[in-house]
């Protein structure tokens, strides 16, 4: 009892100190603004002497790398092999004229096997929603696009398992590596799309080929996860009957390790497959055709009809990869009774061998049923674009006004404000943010991350993308918050909002623009328009799954003495859920500076913007650079949530 | 007892957990007790442990939860490395065995029944059992016969395809046993092997091991928490504290000599008149007189209850497997262990 006592007495003595120095800290930085028509310049902006140029140095490694060491023939070695694969889905999906020259298979009898799959993934729910996705792909006459997306997918989805399956597996077996690795996939994760492409068109060109490669490597890194993680929660007991089975270490691996580390290692399937739909969708912008190219172009050309449409089949492909997927990783093994036949046992099989034959068989005499021409197909852009001229004309006044507004009275000052301040107030009050959090270490930690951004000499870039990020986050705060708490108050309430958030999750990135550019134009209010929407679902879920995971006794134990709904709301269970909600808020940040990069496009003027640049003219070095000066934001913030979280969490005893 | 019969020993074994064991035990005093060396951050799961078991033998370990006995099964099959000391298995050290020796010699001469079951989630019920006769090379038809034949034995016939989540937990344990009995080792490690069973069956399979025991000569080592079940099948019974071996010894001279106060304490509640022979607390013949009919020195006190009860004599003769006499029997003493009576 002593002992926790002096403990306790130790923390808040450690506390006074932090806030104390984290008060002087701000007290300098407010100086620092205040006296900006004082400072030197070298305080004001970045001096010269402080910008090294990162960019070169990166495109000197990348040089040697790929003319002296002679990367690019591994590289292009490996993009072949990628090529003859993409080829075989290519010609069996869409009918390109390659090996081995089967293709195209009807659409009816793929959208019969995805039915198929569904079935005995999960029932006829699945089934259903599978089989008419398809349906709906070929009779809007998207077929063509979609088999151009999926045939990637299909052979960029299994080398990244394979790939993470393999180094999650040498993470597992090695510390040294794991420690190697573990930071390179936290940079990995925080680096935004844009920032794998340029490597990418570097060392292979653009086109289908390099759509498939980037896509394979922005999807590894939550596979190398979850088979680290499966693999490490593997029960004791388990591994010790194989070692007195006699097993070696290859015997323990493969019978008994990997299959009892399944349901990890299917979640990072399920991971793997939304990743590389997310990024198939982005690497339009690298040439790859297909869906993403179709949206990007209709919504350049501002054709809302049509880029819902194509929406709308993005939308459902990814939710129906999603519920296939989990399907997978939550189905259990279930034994078959004995003396059961063989055709029994393999009724599916024989189902779907037979419909097969059956539906390959009707399109030969029903062309319909093989192909569906752009001629024939329904298409709903006219009703759509006229009910969304109305809805617009409608919603006009207001748009036209909150845009306005927005532009003139919010996000122009905000942004001129950012611009203002002088950089070293900045750098000093997030070390003052730091210290008050996690003291000394968490402030060089800020210190660092947003030292080496002031010094990629991109601050003013940079500073735009914060105005972004900050304002949007700090809106969705004010939608997800309260939906959040709405979505809490009763169970099935909050399972309805769960599903929809998980649901919303799953969708692209760029998804999220079609809306906003239909009501606001293409520009800085579309932009954040976007990243709030985005950024708003992952704090709605986590606000929700924070409030109903408070223990049961604390509730009760506030009724018993006497509190309303709303002091409990107020004094027990926001508190109470407050760390898991700053989660939310962490991905939120996340997902913003995604988002934000992605908009890029539509006309910003922050990182994302040179980063297209970047892009445009294969600069590497520049890419990384900005890259990963989003990626360090992303860490910061993620550093300074974590800890805090942590610590609020032992302090309220909510550690296990 | 010579040396060839010893199956297995281990000599001053120790096993600590925490960040640097080895070199905290090299610099430990001997003498030091369990709650210092705790307080010094370190666990001593196994304490300074020194047994040995012969070929044929039944051991049985027990101890309160925490004593330290799985980590100590874990030591002699080097599921676990240990801290210090030295474990021999048929006079080899399996300290300094190589991966592959040690895999042979598992493959070879030892099972175990774990606490927790230890199932292959993924595979059926056959597909476990067959696990180890896989992992030494049998074929597929061979595996398969043989652990059909187990798993009958341990009567879960019929239920070879179901998978262990779709088991109960005393269904899951008899997959358990079922695997080790798959490949009948030489020496056979039991955690707690029947401690899901219910009491029908748990009999059945006591008699089973008992019946290998005693024809093909198996060595076991054996966790339990129930006394019965220790008495009826312990050649020898071992009693953990905190991680030490208090006692180490026949099941009646346990209870007649416990060596330490904790042992006497854990033995208070056994009905010592079903444990002790009449053997174990005769008294040497000289100069008594032995007339009369005489006991069977191995029957227990409570199987000689109403001889004892309706016989007058100070004295009864006692007699060995052979009929000779072989030493006198107190009746006063030994009606004070039937009844209970404390000293
Ligand atoms: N891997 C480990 N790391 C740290 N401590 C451990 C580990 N394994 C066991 N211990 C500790 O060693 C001690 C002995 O544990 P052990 O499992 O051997 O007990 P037991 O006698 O088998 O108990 P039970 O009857 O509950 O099975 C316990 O205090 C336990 O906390
Ligand atoms: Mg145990």
């Amino acid at each position: 009892m002593t002992a926790l006592s002096t403990n306790a007495h130790h923390v808040d003595a450690r506390h006074d100190v932090r806030m104390r120095v984290a008060q002087i800290l701000l007290m300098a930085a407010l100086v620092l603004t205040v006296g900006k028509g004082v400072l030197p310049e070298g305080l004001v902006r970045p001096p010269a002497w402080m910008v090294w140029p990162f960019a070169d140095w990166i495109n000197a490694f990348f040089d040697f790398l790929r003319d002296d060491l002679g990367l690019i023939h591994v590289t292009r070695a490996f993009a072949d092999g990628v090529e003859w694969l993409l080829d075989i889905t290519a010609n069996l999906l869409y009918g390109k004229n390659r090996w081995p020259r089967l293709g195209p298979i009807p659409w009816s009898v793929i959208a019969i096997t995805a039915a198929m799959i569904g079935y005995y993934l999960s029932g006829w729910r699945l089934a259903m929603f599978a089989g008419l996705t398809f349906v709906w792909v070929a009779v809007m006459g998207q077929w063509e696009w979609t088999m151009e997306t999926l045939s990637v997918i299909i052979v960029a989805a299994p080398l990244s398992i394979l790939l993470g399956l393999v180094f999650g597996t040498m993470a597992w077996r090695s510390a040294g590596f794991r420690m190697v690795l573990n930071p390179l996939l936290n940079v990995a994760q925080s680096l935004p799309h844009f920032a794998y492409m340029i490597p990418v068109v570097v060392f292979i060109g653009v086109g289908p080929k390099a759509g498939a490669i980037v896509t394979i490597i922005f999807s590894v890194p939550p596979m190398i996860r979850m088979t680290l993680l499966g693999l490490q929660k593997v029960p004791p007991e388990v591994v010790e009957a194989g070692h007195m089975a006699g097993a070696t270490r290859w015997q323990l691996l493969r019978h008994v390790r990997l299959p009892t580390a399944r349901t990890e290692i299917l979640v990072g399937v399920n991971q793997v497959i939304m990743q590389c739909l997310a990024m198939v969708v982005l690497a339009s912008f690298i040439g790859m055709p297909g869906l993403g190219q179709k949206l990007l172009q209709l919504l350049q050309a501002l054709k809302i009809g049509r880029s819902i449409e194509i929406g709308i089949t993005i939308v459902l492909l990814a939710v129906m990869l999603d519920r296939c997927s989990k399907a997978w990783a939550t189905r259990q093994p279930e034994h078959i009774e004995k003396g059961t036949s063989w055709l029994i046992r393999h009724r599916l099989l024989l189902v779907w061998a037979v419909l097969v034959g059956v539906f390959w068989g009707l399109s030969l005499m029903f062309p319909v049923l093989h192909e569906i021409g752009r001629r024939d197909a329904f298409s709903l852009a006219d009703p759509l674009d006229a009910m969304m001229d109305w809805v617009i004309m409608v919603l006009d006044p207001v748009t036209q006004w909150l845009r306005w507004f927005l532009i003139v009275w919010v996000l122009i000052p905000l942004r001129d404000a950012m611009l203002w301040l002088p950089f070293s107030a900045v750098l000093v009050f997030l070390m003052a943010v730091g210290w008050a959090v996690g003291g000394r270490r968490s402030a060089l930690i800020c210190l660092a991350y947003f030292g080496l951004i002031a010094m990629t000499g991109w601050w003013d870039r940079a500073m735009i993308t914060v105005y972004t990020v900050t304002f949007a986050v700090f809106l969705a705060t004010l939608i997800g918050f309260p939906l959040g708490i709405w979505g809490s108050r009763s169970e099935s309430r909050a399972r309805a909002v769960l599903l929809i958030c998980d649901t919303l999750q799953t969708f692209p990135s760029f998804i999220y623009l079609i809306p906003v550019i239909m009501l606001f134009g293409v520009n800085d209010v579309a932009v954040v328009g976007a990243v709030v929407l985005f950024a708003a679902v992952p704090l709605i879920r986590y606000t929700i799954e924070g409030l109903r995971n408070v223990p049961v006794a604390q509730i009760e134990a506030a009724n018993m003495s006497g509190a309303s709904r709303r002091q409990t709301l107020w004094s027990v269970r926001l508190p109470l859920a407050l760390p898991t909600i700053m989660v939310g808020v962490n991905q939120s940040v996340m997902f913003s500076l995604f988002m934000v990069i992605i908009a890029a496009f539509i006309g910003t003027q922050d990182l994302g913007q040179e980063m297209q640049r970047a892009l445009s003219s294969s600069d590497v070095g520049k890419g990384l650079v900005l890259g990963l000066a989003v990626a360090f934001m992303g860490l910061m913030v993620d550093h300074l949530i974590t800890v805090w979280a942590n610590r609020r969490r032992k302090a309220l005893g909510l550690e296990t | 007892m010579t040396d060839t019969d010893m199956v297995m020993s281990c000599r001053k074994v120790w096993k600590l957990f925490g960040p640097r064991p080895g070199a905290y035990l090299a610099g430990l005093d001997p003498a030091a007790s369990f709650d210092q060396i705790r307080a010094d951050g370190y666990v001593p799961a196994v304490r300074d442990v020194s047994l040995d078991i012969s070929k044929g033998e039944m051991l049985v370990i027990m101890g309160l939860s925490g004593s330290g006995k799985s980590t100590l099964v874990r030591c002699l099959s080097r599921l676990i490395e240990i801290t210090g000391g030295e474990v021999r298995v048929e006079g080899q050290v399996i300290g300094d065995l190589s991966e592959k020796e040690l895999i042979d010699l598992r493959r070879n001469k030892m099972g175990m029944v774990f606490q927790s079951f230890g199932l292959l989630p993924h595979r059926t019920v056959l597909e476990n059992v067959a696990f180890p006769l896989e992992m030494r090379g049998q074929d597929i038809h061979t595996r398969r016969a043989r652990a059909l034949e187990v798993i009958e034995l341990v009567g879960l016939g019929g239920r070879e395809d179901y998978f262990p989540r779709e088991l109960s937990g005393g269904q899951q344990q008899r997959v358990g046993i079922a695997r080790s009995l798959a490949i009948e080792p030489d020496i056979w490690f039991l955690d707690e092997p029947f401690s899901a069973l219910d009491p029908l069956i748990r009999r059945e399979m006591q008699d089973e091991f008992l019946r290998l025991q005693g024809l093909l000569g198996k060595t076991i080592v054996f966790i339990t928490h129930d006394f019965d079940e220790a008495l009826r099948l312990a050649d020898r019974i071992a009693i953990m504290k905190d991680g030490a071996v208090e006692q180490c010894d026949r099941p009646d001279r346990i209870v007649m000599e416990p060596a330490t106060e904790y042992v006497a304490k854990f033995i208070e509640d056994i009905e010592k008149a079903r444990v002790v022979h009449a053997s174990a607390m005769m008294q040497p013949v000289n100069g008594h007189d032995l007339t009369g009919a005489a006991v069977d020195g191995g029957k227990t006190i409570s199987q000689l209850a109403r001889l004892l009860v309706n016989d007058d004599r100070l004295i009864l003769p006692v007699a060995g497997p052979d009929g000779a006499i072989i030493g006198g029997l107190d009746r006063q003493k030994a009606l004070d262990v039937l009844l209970g009576a404390k000293e």
